[in-house]
């Protein structure tokens, strides 16, 4: 019997190929626990879309196994596997109206007509349209179809829910309100949900981990706060927000620090140690742009460095300065628009300081490939 | 600053002019741009669509040949009661003797004979000979003068014809065309049952048009969702294949179909070969309906094959998905789902390919055989060998008006707005 | 133009043409195409073109829906055409309507070598036909039977009655489309006398009986529309016997070496020909190239070419021998003695009173 800690699916080394040639899906291990909101983040072609296509129904495993509830469901037909489905154009058949697009995966359950007509009722007011039952999905706006998408998926009462990217085809201020609207759905149903984004912000304000795909293989599974305090990798820190890279090679390794000896000027920064194999070996240095601070007179740090100022984007409460600094001219800095903050001109240089421990030593650049 | 007039007085432009005044005048400009736009495809589509359909309406009521071949018996035959038993008076005996005089002298007693003999078989060559010899009467009793010329002048129903067929307009093509006619007396009746023809040959090509637009349907619809779902490549490979009939002369597709159906022909070659028939068994499959419809349906196919394609194409693949994600197995998806966002290409489809079955004509006249003659080839025959215009035209019209009823009934029905060609 | 006195003016015409020399024109000559147009071609029109520099002739194969257009132009005052061969009964319904011209046949037309005029020289029954005067014959041609000499195992069919005899002859027959010609050879093989059928065919029960015949023979018969079907059907053995027009089964039989052979009983003649339009543009040069093409020699020599029967008395001696074959023609016309032993005259009249009525009642028949 399942247990309520058992995870509500399990892909078990499962791999995907289209062609027979390439791996679209190299080999995923993952386990999603029941009532989680689970992101699968990633640039396109990365491998998560299929990941859930092959979850749903819609595309065999090549090899491995997919389990839902703890039984194996490659054989099972996608109408048999009971997951809810949010689609990115939402899917919404445009011969129904919206009640009847809403009783559709009631009606085919058969269920009798007063319990679709509550059930139906209910899904609308959870989604605050109780009033747009008897129009066409081409009458209402593309927020209150998305509103619809996600009712529908809901109203049979699945255990899990998927969606492909959901919000992409709406304006930004309509997606962040509707993020906080599925968060605060998914929060009250406790249903599991998958979600597939390729946007960084929507995967950290829903989720409660994000799993981040690329290449067909999970870079790293974590929370939000440990996906941006913790990349494990380049990749990571370079997709979740902004970083500033420096590239290098290990002079000395000491516990869980190291020293880097920059390419460029020579000059050696302390790291922590992340992800490197051992000294002589290639680098890349990440640093969160707000982690770095100019500093004035006499303040010391770990690190200190000398920048040049070369573009100032003033955003209100931060003013965004672009700097040159060892070598990188797209070194980044966010300097807090906070009462008595340094004035800076273009062409300035300036001293920049940062902890060690802000400073995650990760793996060595591939040359080959740089995250889109 | 535009001033904000009081609502009575209905908004103003800045210069005071009213908004609608204005609005009108800069919808009218545009409309006069639109209009010049059209106006040479409208003078186009009037000089060879719509006056040639007014033409034809027009010479299914045309009659004057007759008043003008027959001026003076036209203007005295009124003086005589058709529902009597008696023949006309010496006066109008003398009237159609200067007629007959006249227009066979100036050439135009034969398509006048023509005419009447449409309605009364018979008369054609009763005018013409009496043409022939009505100059040696030289003066009355006139009425025995016909007589001697042929005793069918002392017929009433030759009478009661030129009475009723005095004016500029006549019914009876109208009347041909639905199997009915004038019985002796002059009334409205129907042909004797031998001579129904074309009633039945409009049912006959109204059914076999149905039978070959839900064939064109049922193997056009599967193809068109290939078409639309396959990959690129193998789908237009695919589209290339269904488009191959339009690249071939339709002469030389209903040949290959009689090589193809003939007793002696490949099929059923192939199956005596096979030994499914035995050789005295061999399958009658054309020279009669079968082979009218595999062949119309294997030309009209494309006609149905592009407006699904074009509609299927449309569809997102989400669609299915999403029914089969919400539990629906794949038969209910196609049938609650799929099926009705492809109605508009259906009608589409079908309306093309049954609108277009109902005027073919060479196919089946090559295949059909005795059961395959349609409404058309009678149209095409009345056109070109009897020179029977006015019943083409008839006929033409009732065939018009027959699609346009359907039309009208697919329209509430479906909508027409529902209808998409590609 | 409606009182044109077509006769004076012809005549007119004729006297002219008689002194004056060849007109300069391009002539639009209809005419069916394929092998038909070929032997016009060859017999008339390259010869004349040859003997008169300034003529051209352009062949024009609409002939088939030449009644239809030629009405179309003539309504239209827009007449492009200036010559068209028709089949008789599509030439009386022209001269009915006063699409074409009225022919002064002895006037117009050349004579005999021997001086007959042409009004005798041509086969009786071919001008005038139908009480009309518009005709120019040129050819006899006739709708007979074919039949597959390797049906019956050597059994041949020799009259009309083995078209209708299911038992002694069995296989499927082919029939023209039409009742023309079926219903006459119906009474035949029921027993009338040529020359009475269309008096029988005049009375209701005569034509019932016709029908009645043809409905012993209905479950056999493959209908067809178009000339070239039949001797396909023959050579494909869809059906063993079929009714067709002569040349078309000599191209069959000589041409192609189809195992077909030819039964002639009761063949039925019809006539094709010229007929000139009303409003034609080059009158005078068109009289003068019909006068020539239609003379003693040309009729003949066209039947080198193909297997028509010529239309004047004066040109049967003169048909020789295939043109390319080589095979002697005369056994193969129509008009030959041992072919038209038993032959029905077609009377166009009865036809042109009957034709919509009978074509109704046959496809009525048909349809049942």
């Amino acid at each position: 019997m399942e247990q309520a800690n058992d995870p509500i699916v399990r892909f078990d080394g499962v791999q995907k190929s289209y062609d027979g040639e390439t791996l679209v899906v190299k080999k995923l291990d993952l386990d999603i626990a029941r009532g989680e909101f689970l992101t699968m983040l990633g640039p396109s072609g990365s491998g998560k879309t299929t990941c859930l296509m092959m979850l749903a129904g819609f595309e065999p495993a090549t090899h491995g196994e997919i389990y839902l509830n703890g039984q194996p469901i490659n054989r099972v037909p996608p109408h048999k596997r009971g997951i809810g489905m949010v689609f990115q154009n939402y899917a919404l058949f445009p011969h129904m109206t919206v009640a009847e697009n809403l009783a559709f995966p009631l009606e085919v359950r058969g269920m009798d007509r007063a319990t679709i007509e509550q059930k139906v009722n209910r899904a609308l007011d959870m989604v605050r349209l109780p009033e747009f039952g008897g129009r066409r999905p081409a009458q209402l706006s593309g927020g209150q179809q998305q509103r619809v998408a996600v009712a529908r998926a809901l109203v049979f009462e699945p255990d899990l829910v998927l969606m492909d990217e959901p919000l992409g085809a709406l304006d930004k201020n309509l997606r962040e309100e509707m993020q906080y609207e599925i968060k605060h759905i998914h929060e009250r149903l406790g249903v599991s949900v998958v979600y597939v984004t390729h946007d960084q912000s929507e995967a950290l304000t829903m989720s409660n981990r994000v799993a981040v795909f690329d290449d067909g293989v999970i870079q790293q599974l974590a929370a939000p706060d440990v996906l941006y305090e913790q990349p494990r990798n380049a990749f990571v820190a370079y997709f979740i927000g902004e970083n500033n890279r420096l590239y290098g090679r290990v002079e000395a390794i000491d516990g869980d620090h190291c020293t880097v000896r920059l390419d460029d000027e020579g000059a050696s920064v302390r790291a922590l140690r992340v992800n490197v194999e051992g000294v002589g070996s290639r680098t890349t240095l990440s640093l969160r742009p707000e982690r770095v601070q100019i500093l004035g007179g006499e303040q010391a740090a770990d690190n200190v460095m000398s920048g040049r100022v070369e573009e100032l984007i003033y955003l209100g409460d931060h003013v965004r300065t672009r700097m040159t600094v060892a070598g990188n001219d797209a070194f980044i800095v966010k300097i807090p628009n906070a009462h008595g903050h340094a004035v800076l001109r273009v062409g300035d240089t300036v001293k920049l300081g940062w902890a060690a421990d802000d400073c995650r030593a990760l793996d060595p650049p591939t040359g080959e490939r740089e995250p889109v | 600053m535009a001033t904000i007039a009081p609502a009575t007085e209905g908004l103003t432009t800045a210069d005071g002019v009213s908004l609608k005044v204005s609005l009108a005048r800069a919808n009218a400009r545009s409309r006069r741009r639109a209009l010049l736009l059209v106006l040479p495809l409208l003078a186009f589509l009037t000089v060879t669509f719509v006056l040639p359909i007014l033409d034809m309406l027009y010479r299914g009521i045309e009659n004057s040949v007759v008043p003008e071949t027959f001026t003076r018996t036209t203007a005295v035959i009124g003086q005589w009661d058709p529902d009597t038993a008696e023949l006309p008076p010496e006066s109008i005996y003398e009237a159609m003797v200067g007629d007959l005089k006249e227009a066979y002298a100036s050439k135009s007693l034969g398509s006048a004979a023509r005419r009447l003999n449409y309605d009364l078989p018979g008369v054609s060559s009763l005018f013409r000979k009496s043409g022939r010899r009505a100059n040696r009467i030289e003066e009355g009793p006139y009425k025995d003068a016909l007589l001697k010329i042929d005793k069918a002048w002392g017929e009433p129903a030759i009478w009661r014809l030129l009475h009723r067929e005095s004016g500029a307009y006549t019914a009876s093509y109208f009347l041909a065309a639905v199997d009915m006619r004038y019985d002796e007396q002059g009334d409205v009746a129907p042909q004797p049952e031998y001579r129904q023809i074309y009633l039945r040959l409009f049912g006959r090509t109204l059914m076999l048009s149905v039978v070959i637009t839900v064939l064109c349907l049922l193997l056009g619809y599967p193809v068109a969702y290939l078409l639309a779902t396959l990959p690129l490549r193998t789908s237009n490979l695919l589209m290339v294949m269904v488009l191959l009939p339009f690249w071939t002369s339709l002469l030389v597709r209903t040949t290959s179909w009689i090589a193809l159906l003939q007793t002696q022909g490949v099929i059923n070659d192939l199956l005596v070969l096979v030994g499914i028939v035995s050789d005295d068994g061999r399958l009658q499959m054309m020279h009669n309906q079968v082979g009218t419809i595999v062949a119309m349906t294997h030309i009209l196919l494309p006609f149905m094959i592009l407006p699904l394609y074009s509609v299927m194409k449309t569809i997102p693949p989400s669609y299915m998905r999403a029914a089969r994600s919400l539990g629906a197995n794949p038969l209910t998806a196609f049938v609650r789902v799929y099926l009705p966002n492809t109605v508009a290409g259906i009608g589409a489809g079908s309306i093309l390919v049954f609108i277009l079955a109902i005027g073919y004509y060479i196919t089946p006249a090559l295949v059909g055989g005795q059961s395959g003659t349609l409404i058309s080839n009678f149209i095409a025959d009345h056109i070109s060998t009897t020179l029977n215009w006015g019943l083409a035209a008839a006929l033409g019209v009732l065939l018009l008006g027959i699609v346009l009823a359907l039309y009208f009934l697919y329209d509430k029905i479906v909508g027409i707005d529902n209808m998409k060609l590609g | 133009m409606k009182r044109f006195h077509t006769k004076t003016t012809a005549a007119a015409v004729a006297a002219l043409i008689g002194a004056a020399p060849a007109y300069a024109a391009d002539l639009t000559v209809v005419s069916w195409g394929g092998a038909y147009t070929a032997s016009q071609q060859k017999a008339y029109h390259e010869p004349y073109m040859a003997k008169n520099p300034g003529v051209t002739i352009i062949n024009d194969d609409s002939a088939a829906e030449g009644l239809a257009k030629l009405r179309a132009q003539v309504e239209a005052g827009n007449v492009t055409w200036d010559l068209v061969d028709m089949v008789a009964s599509d030439a009386i319904t022209a001269c009915d309507e006063g699409l074409v011209m009225e022919i002064d046949y002895d006037n117009m037309l050349a004579p005999a070598p021997d001086g007959t005029p042409a009004s005798k020289d041509f086969i009786k029954g071919t001008l005038e036909v139908g009480g009309t005067n518009c005709f120019i014959p040129q050819i006899v041609y006739s709708t007979t039977f074919g039949y597959r000499t390797d049906a019956w195992s050597g059994k041949k069919p020799t009259s009309i009655d083995d078209v209708f005899d299911l038992k002694g002859f069995p296989g499927k027959r082919s029939l023209e489309k039409k009742p023309i010609n079926n219903l006459e050879w119906a009474l035949l093989a029921d027993g009338v006398a040529p020359d009475q059928i269309y008096e029988v065919l005049s009375t209701p029960e005569g034509v019932n009986r016709a029908f009645a015949k043809l409905d012993t023979i209905k479950s056999e018969v493959i209908w067809w529309t178009k000339g070239a079907q039949p001797p396909q059907l023959l050579a494909d053995g869809e059906v063993v016997m079929a009714s067709a027009y002569n040349g078309r089964l000599f191209n069959a039989i000589a041409v192609e070496k189809q195992p077909i052979a030819m039964m002639w009983d009761y063949q039925s003649y019809d006539l094709d020909g010229w007929v000139i339009p009303k409003g034609a543009k080059n009158t005078k040069a068109v009289m003068e190239y019909v006068r020539w093409a239609t003379d003693t020699q040309r009729l003949a020599d066209q039947a080198k070419y193909i297997s028509y029967g010529p239309a004047r008395y004066s040109s049967a001696p003169l048909v020789g021998k295939h043109a390319e074959l080589g095979v002697d023609m005369k056994p193969h016309m129509p008009t030959d003695p041992a072919n038209a032993k038993n032959l029905f005259t077609f009377d166009y009249e009865w036809w042109a009173d009957h034709r919509a009525e009978m074509d109704e009642r046959f496809n009525a028949w048909l349809a049942k």
